[in-house]
């Protein structure tokens, strides 16, 4: 686990210090700058220890978020609502700021089976999803706040904060204490919850939930042809977790 | 301009349980029907990779494009009616099938009290029983029904036992009962030891092979516990596509076209004579016209087409006149949470309408006299298959993220049970719909406004129901039950249930009913309309059966008109 650990953070930093490459001389110094050196020194062994997982190393890249410093703060909010404890693996762990990443960036984030056409207006608490935004721009708005807000009490990126207090902030996005502009603090909360238990919990084809880790806490099979012998069972029965790859392999 | 195609016999709109029911039964007997599915063909050949929660559980892979269709809803006449962006409290379906290809297949026939319910309950209880709803009986017995509700098991091949509350039937059930588990073990004892009534839940996923009478061979369930949301990989639920179309096609009179989504039904002094519709890929528009008409979509649909198309009186509720967007119907559903601190259950197992059912506290099988309420609802343990996105199961209390919640959501996910009840709800005169004055669907067609809130009927029933449903948990030796919220505002975000009623009411006058019961319109003899919009209140089962009787009730109803034309009721 610890290993594992190690490479997932390695895989992240990656992304912080390529999209350093990629700003080039903007970079001078702050929090970028500073990861680009810290991150130098882990490229060794990031690149060993990644060759050891099983074909999941390709999906740990960003296509949606093009800022690193706003991928940390997804990263470290999500894991804040699913943390590593004795249990197994966090969100961070498991991948699952990919997750959310290459969903903001599908048909997901683009709200593209929903109805989207105007006029917009509030809503009671009992007719749903009013936003003019988009999922993707909601991300964009309410990562951007967490930093805000982090910045403004703390002197701190969220990120670098506390774990207590990181909850205090997401407890008041939750409580819809925080004014955004065309959505509400909450309903940002609420979406970001959700793909965080998505991310965690999904098939490992989507970017989060890696090796199974997710299912096996749960001791939740995932994908199995059928429990036609096992229905009847007295026992309780722990089976070996099979992903949808296993369709194809 | 809309390219006029070759007139049919009979044009169907929407190709889910009635729709191919219908079609089936004409073209066996010679019409040419035409079918139009506005959304995607599809059968067994497309249900690969279907083990996918995310896919098709939370994505709604199978369900409704509400990008180019939603509907509006508020809870009252004061408020502004919004758009339903996201779907959640409902599913809708679309494409070949419908519905009917991501169902659960828990197949109950509704109770002989729910066609009479105002008759019977004013017999007993007196007429200030009902004060406030707007009850009616269906135009149709439970007696009349059962050939039908007969033909429609026949079809899916239902896998079910007698039950002590169950009404009378011609025929068994044409496969035996699912297997029995440990859960659905523990529920009947609970339920026996406090003197109810338990029986295997009806399914439509077959314990057994089974062939149909239209040949079509449906396979043996294997308890994988992808149904509900899913199409089946095996063939071993009863849906659509596998027990029904196939054999329509065969009848070399059935034209089925997907993605033709009807935008106007086409009348002219009081007949239609065809429909409008888009094909949603090349956006062309054909008028395909015909001697008969059948709506077949959803409630929502059906009751929008026939709005948009001013067929049939508008449904008023200032004064409860008019009959089209009437009784519109949801339900009730106060489900217990029972969590298990010594024991695990392979919940994760399972199979859509695997389980174990009573009617103790349904339709008028108790006592209502010292009752604020009428009717009821079964109540259930469904060992559908637990999935970890959907189910986070954690008692009350625990916050919903955090350290605490991932620590709870993991070690009751096989430590808790859930028993799920399905109460029945009644009309009143401001629950509705219309047409919406603002948003407009893909067409340009306004979106169809639904009205809807619960009553003080749904909250008594909801509290007496729940608390029965509390104390058999409690008897299966539950620990602790989660703390059940009261019933509030109906909230059109969390997933609710499917059961959707009401709209385009059969019944027994024109004046109270937009359909006789041959499901035929009042105000349009060739124009029939099938489905749940047909129900004039919503009971306390699942539809389908219900609908699958209506279907071949109406097809009944649509060869006699055939031949000799005129209202058949």
């Amino acid at each position: 686990m610890a290993e594992q650990h190690s490479e997932k953070k390695m895989s992240r930093r990656r992304f912080i210090r390529n999209s350093g490459y990629v700003a080039g001389g903007l970079v001078g110094g702050g929090i970028i700058g500073g990861l680009i050196g810290a991150n130098m020194n882990d490229e060794q062994e990031s690149t060993n220890t990644q060759g050891e997982h099983q074909g999941t190393s390709y999906l740990q890249a960003p296509l949606y978020f093009t800022n690193p410093e706003m991928f940390a703060v997804l990263v470290a909010a999500s894991e804040r609502i699913f943390p590593s404890d004795d249990n197994g693996p966090g969100a961070d762990e498991l991948g699952v700021a990919y997750y959310i990443d290459h969903s903001l960036a599908g048909s997901w984030g683009n709200n593209a089976r929903e109805y989207m056409q105007g006029p917009f207006f509030p809503g009671s608490n009992f007719q749903g999803y009013q936003s003019p935004l988009k999922r993707h721009e909601v991300f964009d708005t309410g990562i951007k706040a967490l930093q805000k807000v982090a910045n403004e009490k703390h002197e701190k990126n969220f990120p670098d904060l506390e774990g207590e207090e990181q909850d205090a902030i997401l407890t008041s996005f939750q409580n819809d204490e925080v004014e955004l502009k065309g959505v509400t603090s909450k309903t940002f909360f609420n979406i970001l919850r959700a793909a965080t238990i998505e991310g965690v919990y999904a098939d490992p084809a989507y970017g989060g939930n890696i090796n199974m880790e997710g299912w096996k806490m749960k001791n939740y099979p995932g994908h199995q042809m059928s429990y036609y012998d096992k229905i009847e069972s007295e026992e309780f029965m722990e089976i070996k977790p099979q992903a949808l790859h296993s369709y194809t392999k | 301009m809309a390219e006029k195609l070759p007139k049919t016999d009979v044009v169907i709109v929407g190709m889910g349980w009635a729709g191919s029911i219908i079609a089936a039964e004409l073209g066996k007997e010679g019409l040419k029907v035409v079918g139009l599915e506005r959304g995607k063909e599809r059968g067994l050949k497309d249900y690969y990779v279907v083990h996918d929660e995310l896919r098709y559980a939370i994505r709604y892979e199978l369900m409704q494009d509400l990008s180019k269709e939603s509907l509006t809803f508020r809870n009252n006449q004061k408020e502004r009616a919004l758009p339903m962006r996201q779907l959640g409290s409902f599913l809708l379906g679309e494409g070949s099938g419908g519905s009917g290809v991501h169902w659960n297949g828990q197949s109950f026939r509704f109770l002989p009290y729910d066609f009479e319910i105002r008759s019977k309950t004013i017999e007993k209880y007196g007429e200030s029983k009902i004060k406030g709803l707007q009850i009616q009986d269906w135009g149709i017995t439970y007696d009349e029904l059962e050939p039908y509700f007969d033909k429609y098991e026949k079809v899916a091949g239902i896998s079910g036992e007698e039950a002590h509350f169950g009404p009378e039937r011609s025929n068994p059930y044409p496969t035996p009962p699912m297997k029995e588990t440990p859960l659905t073990k523990r529920f009947k004892d609970a339920t026996t030891s406090l003197g109810m009534h338990p029986y295997h839940m009806p399914s439509a996923n077959l314990s057994e092979p089974y062939e149909n009478m239209y040949g079509a061979k449906i396979a043996n369930c294997q308890y994988c516990a992808f149904c509900e949301r899913f199409g089946c990989e095996y063939g071993a639920k009863a849906d659509p596509t596998v027990a029904v179309i196939p054999f329509a096609k065969e009848t070399g009179n059935v034209d089925i076209r997907n993605f033709a989504n009807v935008t106007e039904i086409i009348h002219e002094g009081g007949k239609a004579t065809g429909v409008k519709f888009v094909d949603v890929l090349t956006k062309e528009e054909f008028i395909q016209p015909a001697d008969t008409v059948v709506l077949t979509s959803y409630v929502m649909n059906n009751t929008k087409l026939l709005l948009h198309s001013k067929i049939g009186k508008a449904y008023n509720p200032e004064n409860g006149s008019g009959v089209i967007g009437k009784n519109y119907c949801y339900q009730i559903l106060p489900g217990s949470t029972g969590f298990f601190e010594e024991e695990r259950f392979n919940t994760f197992m399972g199979a859509g309408a695997l389980g174990a059912t009573i009617d103790d506290y349904n339709g008028d099988n108790f006592d209502h006299s010292d009752l604020n309420f009428i009717h009821g609802g079964s109540i259930s343990i469904n060992q559908s298959g637990n999935r970890p996105i959907g189910s986070n199961t954690v008692p009350s209390g625990t916050p919903n993220w955090g350290a605490e919640f991932k620590a709870q959501s993991i070690k009751y996910f096989t430590r808790s049970l859930n028993i799920g009840t399905q109460g029945a709800s009644m009309p009143v005169q401001h629950n509705f719909m219309d047409l919406d004055p603002t948003y407009k669907d893909a067409y340009g067609l306004p979106l169809l406004r639904l009205t809807y809130d619960f009553t003080k009927q749904d909250r008594e029933l909801y509290n007496y129901i729940g608390k029965i449903a509390d104390q058999i948990m409690l008897e299966m030796g539950a620990d602790k039950v989660n703390e059940r919220s009261n019933l509030e505002s109906y909230d059109i975000v969390p997933y609710q249930t499917t059961h959707n009623t009401g709209g385009v009411i059969m019944g027994a006058e024109p004046e109270t009913s937009a359909v006789n019961n041959y499901l035929q319109m009042w105000d349009a003899e060739n124009v029939f309309v099938v489905g749940a919009s047909a129900f004039a209140h919503n009971g306390g089962y699942n539809p389908t059966a219900t609908v699958g009787a209506l279907a071949f009730r109406a097809a009944e109803g649509i060869l006699k008109y055939s031949k000799e034309g005129g209202m058949l009721a």
